[in-house]
């Protein structure tokens, strides 16, 4: 079994506003392994969210702790690399100097690290592209663009919070499926933080089931495809499929 | 660009017929916009020579060009417009300088900001002209104190206008950079400035009228040269000819001032209107 690289451990997250207390999340505790990619699944507004903060490091939690490799998380960490909703690539920049954003930012900017961004634009078809700005690109080389940029800073593990859901259906979908091959071939750990159980189905090895605000853990599945190569699509098609589906989705416990 | 006739020689019926309207259409606009000057200048003289509006109040367009002669040969012409111009450019600078400046330190504390709140609104609603007489005794009568009433009336306006283009930034745009582990400063010079360009800009459109404003108040209040003083002097001595020669170059140099900020946008934010126009 692979070593458990992140450790979240009766994770607690009470919100303070002048109207009183909400609570979002309550006695969270899953780990993932290296190299896994875990999806929590929950209704909106649950939460999930927040747990994401937390162990990016930009939220502290009211109770309980996060670690990643052994570390307890305090603060952003240079192991983690955040995807967020949308792309939020600056306007303002070419695409070679907004994937170069966090380089710059941690000030890690030098030939080193300048020839991997590069040969990551090469490798991911976006090398032609590095002095055009981000409005002439597809919203699928955007999202491709956003990706490396955050695997410039090569982060161990990657965050990705409802990423892709400010795409159309048909676009989401092919996106979801060339963000999952980029992630397996780098060989990264993710978690993806999801309302979609078909996409969290599709692309995981384990699903974290959540309940409704404050976010507690319903259930934890493992996703098994008997497939020889498996990708978010091929899933959506096997026979397995349903099964997941019905069972996450009566967990989930939707009403109207 | 679509209208370059040798890359496209074979433009369909339609399109030749659309694009025939569309340039039609620009220089009828034209055309009227001048026609509607012309009209306006020679009734104006022709009224005024039939006596039927009395020139000694309205003045007239051939009096305003021997006015205007007159100045020049005086050799006082330039030396009025360069004053005005030299305040007004002089207090839109500082304002503009100062504003942002000042917004930056509002946005760097949330406590200053809450704190100054209420008196920026103060200030914000109060007429800045009635501070005149103060700056007047403070400062002295002189371009100084012209250039503090054109201060006045911009500083709070741009405070507000960029402090609120700062405040509107995404903060999803602001969570990214954190992510990778940005502090304030890298937050300001990274995301929140690069993303207000077109905020500061339009707060600079907004200062060259006020700077106007401000100086010519100022002007009316102490001076002893400028546009301004010469509004108000011909005002006083009944000479109708000097006021409208006066609002006549003011109200070209201030159109001219006004198309350098717009050319300063075209050049600065080039790249981004550009491709988001597209």
């Amino acid at each position: 079994m692979a070593e458990e690289l992140v450790e979240v451990r009766n994770l607690g997250m009470k919100y303070q506003s002048p109207n009183g207390e909400i609570e979002a999340v309550r006695d969270v505790s899953f780990t993932v392994r290296k190299g896994e990619f875990v999806s929590l699944v929950g209704p909106s507004g649950c939460g999930k969210s927040t747990i994401l903060s937390i162990i990016s490091g930009l939220l502290k939690p009211t109770a309980g702790s996060v670690r990643i490799g052994g570390e307890w998380v305090r603060g952003t960490s240079e192991k983690v690399g955040y995807m967020l909703q949308k792309d939020h690539l600056f306007d303002w920049r070419t695409i070679y100097q907004n994937v170069v954003l966090g380089l710059e930012v941690r000030g890690t900017l030098n030939r080193e690290s300048r020839e991997w961004v590069l040969s990551l634009l090469k490798t991911y078809g976006l090398y032609d592209f590095r002095d055009k700005y981000p409005n002439q690109l597809s919203g699928g080389m955007r999202q491709r663009a956003a990706l490396i940029r955050t695997l410039a800073v090569n982060p161990e593990i990657l965050l990705l919070d409802e990423a892709f859901s400010a795409l159309d259906y048909q676009m989401r979908i092919a996106v979801t499926d060339d963000i999952y091959r980029i992630i397996k071939k780098e060989q990264k750990t993710a978690i993806l933080v999801t309302h979609d159980i078909a996409e969290s189905i599709s692309m995981s090895d384990r699903v974290i089931v959540l309940s409704k605000r404050p976010a507690t853990v319903t259930a934890i599945h493992d996703i098994r495809f008997n497939l020889k190569e498996r990708t978010p699509l091929a899933c959506r098609e096997a026979q397995e499929f349903p099964g997941y589906f019905n069972m996450i989705w009566r967990e989930l416990d939707v009403h109207v | 660009m679509f209208m370059s006739d040798k890359q496209t020689p074979a433009l369909s019926k339609e399109r030749a017929e659309y694009l025939r309207k569309v340039r039609f259409r620009k220089y009828a606009t034209l055309a009227v916009r001048v026609l509607i000057l012309v009209v306006f200048f020679a009734a104006w003289e022709i009224l005024a020579n039939l006596k039927l509006i009395d020139p000694f109040i309205t003045s007239q367009p051939s009096r305003i060009i021997r006015t205007l002669g007159n100045l020049y040969r005086e050799g006082s012409l330039f030396r009025h417009i360069g004053v005005t111009c030299l305040e007004t450019v002089a207090g839109f600078l500082i304002g503009t300088i100062l504003g942002t400046g000042i917004a930056v330190l509002l946005w760097w504390s949330d406590f200053i900001a809450r704190v100054l709140e209420p008196y920026l609104v103060v200030l914000n609603s109060l007429p800045k002209i009635a501070l005149g007489p103060i700056f007047i005794i403070w400062i002295g009568p002189g371009p100084m104190a012209i250039i503090v009433m054109a201060l006045a009336i911009s500083l709070i306006v741009t405070i507000l206008e960029v402090l609120n283009g700062f405040l509107s930034v995404d903060p999803e745009k602001i969570k990214l950079v954190q992510t990778f582990g940005a502090n304030h400063l890298q937050i300001f010079t990274k995301v929140v400035l690069p993303a207000n360009v077109s905020s500061i800009i339009n707060a600079l459109k907004i200062n060259v009228g006020l700077s106007w404003v401000g100086v010519i108040v100022g002007e009316f209040l102490v001076s002893r040269a400028g546009l301004g003083y010469l509004i108000v002097y011909g005002g006083q001595v009944f000479q109708l000819d000097l006021v409208m020669t006066s609002v006549l170059i003011l109200a070209v140099a201030a159109a001219l001032m006004y198309q350098g900020v717009v050319w300063l946008e075209k050049k600065l934010v080039k790249n981004q209107q550009m491709y988001g126009q597209l």
